[in-house]
């Protein structure tokens, strides 16, 4: 292999070694992709316990009917907190992490292409978060207009958090783009000479897709505040119809950043699963480029399908049936993934670790979560499910049982590899089992609930909801106990255990199973040779 | 395969640019939102200082931070592949600014096609038309909005087609300045580009006169002058803001041009900034079309 012949001169071995700083400044000036990879995660990890705690305000509110713990506005600051912060501030920041640890080991790379981009992207988002979380002290309080924020509840009727929710949404929307453009250019300009596209491993290829789908929608996401900030506070009506505007306009406009959203938070999912399944079924992935294909096709659908959320707004038929039919479509590719995951496990010599089985829940609670998704495309009985519990069942199972499963896999799979240390494999298969039954508790008789229909966003409801509703609050605190002994586990892990060898797991495959463990500060400053 | 794809990448050492700029926003956003929150009340607002001193340190940044680059690049770090990273990163900033303005001429033709005739009992909304606004007619550009609110509507010629033979002709010479800059022919590539930064203030001083005969008495063309005033200021403001952005772009690139910075070969921040002009060009005309002609 011919390497280093131009431009490796001895400069560039100063800037390469001996820069791992100590203390604070490691971690504000960093242009490591593993350094940054790990705020990432400790990021997301935090906002998730933070947004939990409002979802346990919110289950504690629920447990009973009636009005005991928190007035209806701060109830709806909740709702409308808990959803902002586990959408941009949990799940997507903790797929991030991922991306910025592992695509530059897997596809043979020094760093991601833009370090210092990169390490900006990140550094915004405590920010954008402290701005959001301020505001529960400013004024009349935090947004209560629902993570949607759907004019004119976020416009006529605001309670004045409208300004800075559209500033802080504007700065996470340029770390995601920003983000997003360097995972892109690492994937497309960083790949060890040798690999081709279709050698790539899936995880790369999902986050390839993702981060598409980020630069073409966040932007629109930009626009449509802009727009709720103007209708505010400049007088223009986009969303008034005295001025010739419309409120279901925002919500077109909205959901045509949202519905690609929903897949950017599921798509490194199905490349997370699709690196752990294989592993521990010691079976090559089944369908790579059907898998492939399907990602690409789900990310082309994405685009088609936003009025799904809107078939009670009052669309023309052609539009109702266009996204029914458009919608169901998307069950197509989704279902080659889950056939081909099944597949893979198919006759493999499958062992259950940790990671496996967060997997194995994932195919088994996504696909529920998938199915509850058709019953919502079909526009006529959507007119019974729209904005009860049952939507709120469907997408907490494809949010939670599907994206933050997954997450967990992920974080049980490379965890040896980022610390060099095995971790506490009891705790972890309590952490799996206390999680899988509580989630079910806590999100499987939503659906129950939502079909007698109880409405979604309310701090109080009928007498007959109520026994449901306890089981679901007593799930959600079990639930949310339970992830504390994923800290638990992380936490003992980084302080020592057994050793972790390279290859932590026999029947893993790729490049990042080839550097030892923990992996050096710098990995790959030589490209690899791919065969 | 050739050698020079094995090249080592520059990975640059530890930055403090990244967290200044992470300041900045935050100052940014604290000062806009108390700003604007405190508009409509007219209470005293400190949030105008703490936005200016954001603005400030983000030009402060970005001066540092391409300092930096542009050191790094001049000293030779970078690769063949580096190109491409910034290359490619620039394109695909460029196609997000794409949909950014998407957003809002979806925006416009939402209102024209749909809202617009709906309020005047279009489609399937006979009596939101006869019950709501029984008042109102459809037409575009709106100038009577269904609260009655009145305006005119401006006009394709004058103004707007001057400054879209500018815009295009600075297109041009941005392409003339970039083929003589790979030829290597220097003073022919400062007459180019000056002469592409000249149409370009040109542009927006024209720009500032429309807009101050729009909110003239005689045309009573208002940012809140209803949904056609809405889509014409916010288009024609944010692609005012991006032309403003790309001048300096040009005006930086000019100076290191004086400088004696780029190669015939190696030029990517002359690029970046030419691909960022035809692109507010290309909106340009879309926003000629769209909001002025048709």
């Amino acid at each position: 292999m011919t390497t280093d012949t131009i431009h490796d001169t001895d400069h560039q071995h100063d800037d390469h070694h001996d820069h791992k700083m100590t203390g604070i400044k490691r971690w504000l000036y960093t242009t490591n992709h593993k350094d940054i990879g790990s705020m990432y995660l400790w990021f997301s990890f935090i906002m998730f316990l933070t947004g939990g705690a409002m979802a346990m305000v919110i289950r504690a509110e629920l447990f009973q009917p009636g009005l005991q713990i928190v007035d209806p506005d701060f109830f709806n600051q909740m709702t409308t907190v808990h959803g902002l912060i586990m959408v941009f501030g949990a799940i997507m920041p903790a797929f991030t992490g991922l991306a910025n640890w592992m695509i530059p080991m897997m596809i043979g790379a020094p760093d991601m292409a833009l370090p210092r981009l990169n390490n900006w992207s990140f550094w915004i988002l405590p920010f954008a978060f402290s701005i959001l979380l301020m505001s529960f002290f400013i004024g009349s309080g935090a947004p209560n207009f629902g993570w949607t924020f759907y004019a004119p509840l976020s416009t006529t009727y605001s309670n004045g958090s409208t300004a800075f929710f559209v500033f802080a949404v504007h700065i996470m929307g340029i770390s995601s783009i920003m983000g997003a453009i360097n995972i892109v250019v690492t994937i497309m300009n960083m790949r060890a000479p040798g690999m081709t596209y279709m050698k790539m491993p899936l995880f790369v290829w999902t986050f390839f897709i993702t981060a598409y789908l980020l630069v073409a929608v966040m932007p629109v996401l930009a626009g449509v505040v802009t727009m709720v900030l103007t209708d505010t506070y400049f007088g223009t009506s986009f969303f008034d119809a005295a001025g010739g505007g419309d409120p279901v306009m925002f919500q077109h406009i909205f959901w045509f950043f949202g519905h690609p959203e929903v897949y950017i938070m599921i798509l490194p999912a199905f490349g997370i699963v699709s690196t752990t399944i294989p592993t521990f079924s010691r079976k090559p992935l089944f369908g790579y480029s059907s898998m492939v294909y399907a990602t690409a096709s789900i990310a082309f659908l994405s685009f088609i399908v936003w009025a799904h959320h809107m078939f009670t707004t009052g669309m023309p038929l052609f539009g109702e049936l266009f996204f029914m039919y458009c919608t169901m479509l998307i069950a197509v590719p989704t279902g080659v993934k889950v056939f081909n995951w099944v597949a893979t496990m198919w006759r493999g010599a499958i062992s259950f670790e940790t990671p496996m089985l967060f997997s194995i829940a994932f195919v088994i609670l996504f696909t529920i979560g998938g199915f509850s998704g058709l019953m919502l495309a079909m526009t006529p009985v959507d007119f019974q499910y729209h904005d009860t519990y049952f939507v709120v069942a469907h997408f907490h199972y494809v949010l939670v049982t599907g994206a933050l499963f997954s997450i967990y896999a992920g974080a049980y799979y490379w965890l040896p590899k980022w610390t060099g240390y095995m971790y506490d494999d009891a705790l972890s298969k309590w952490h799996f089992w206390c999680s899988l039954i509580s989630v079910n508790l806590l999100f499987f008789p939503m659906h129950f609930l939502g079909l007698a229909g109880m409405p979604r966003r309310i701090p109080d409801y009928a007498l007959q909801f109520a026994d449901f509703n306890k089981w679901v609050s007593i799930g959600g605190f079990a639930f949310g106990l339970s992830q504390l002994i994923f800290l638990a586990v992380v936490i003992k892990c980084i302080r020592g255990g057994e050793k972790s060898e390279a290859k932590t797991w026999d029947g893993a495959t790729g490049l990042e199973w080839t550097v030892p463990s923990p992996a050096p500060y710098h990995t790959f400053e030589k490209p690899p040779k791919i065969d | 395969m050739n050698s020079k794809e094995y090249e080592t990448y520059y990975v640059p050492a530890q930055s403090h640019w990244p967290l200044v700029g992470a300041i900045a926003l935050f100052l940014i956003a604290i000062g806009a939102g108390q700003f604007v929150s405190t508009l409509a009340s007219g209470e005293d607002s400190w949030g105008g200082w703490v936005l200016i001193a954001g603005v400030a340190m983000v030009i402060y940044m970005v001066y540092g931070w391409f300092s930096n680059v542009i050191h790094e690049s001049m000293a030779g770090k970078y690769s063949q592949q580096m190109d491409n990273s910034f290359k490619q990163g620039m394109s695909w900033f460029i196609f997000s600014e794409v949909m950014f303005f998407a957003a809002f001429f979806g925006a416009l033709l939402y209102a024209r096609v749909f809202s617009v005739p709906w309020l005047d009992g279009a489609g399937n909304n006979l009596m939101t038309g006869e019950v709501l606004w029984p008042e109102f007619t459809a037409s575009w550009p709106l100038i009577k909005t269904p609260d009655g609110t009145e305006t005119t509507a401006m006009g394709w010629y004058g103004l707007p087609l001057i400054n879209t033979l500018l815009l295009l002709t600075s297109s041009v010479t941005a392409h003339f300045a970039h083929v003589a800059l790979e030829q290597d022919k220097r003073s022919q590539v400062k007459f180019w580009l000056g002469l592409t930064i000249l149409l370009g203030a040109v542009f927006l001083c024209l720009q500032v006169a429309e807009y101050a005969h729009a909110y003239s008495e005689e045309m009573k063309l208002y940012l809140d002058s209803g949904i056609y005033g809405n889509t014409f200021f916010m288009l024609t403001g944010f692609h005012g803001m991006h032309v403003t952005l790309g001048t300096i772009m040009l005006i930086v690139v000019f100076i290191r041009i004086m400088k004696g910075h780029f190669t015939s070969k190696n030029h990517f921040a002359f690029q970046a900034a030419s691909w960022y002009w035809h692109f507010v060009d290309v909106v340009w005309v879309l926003l000629f079309v769209f909001v002025y002609i048709i």
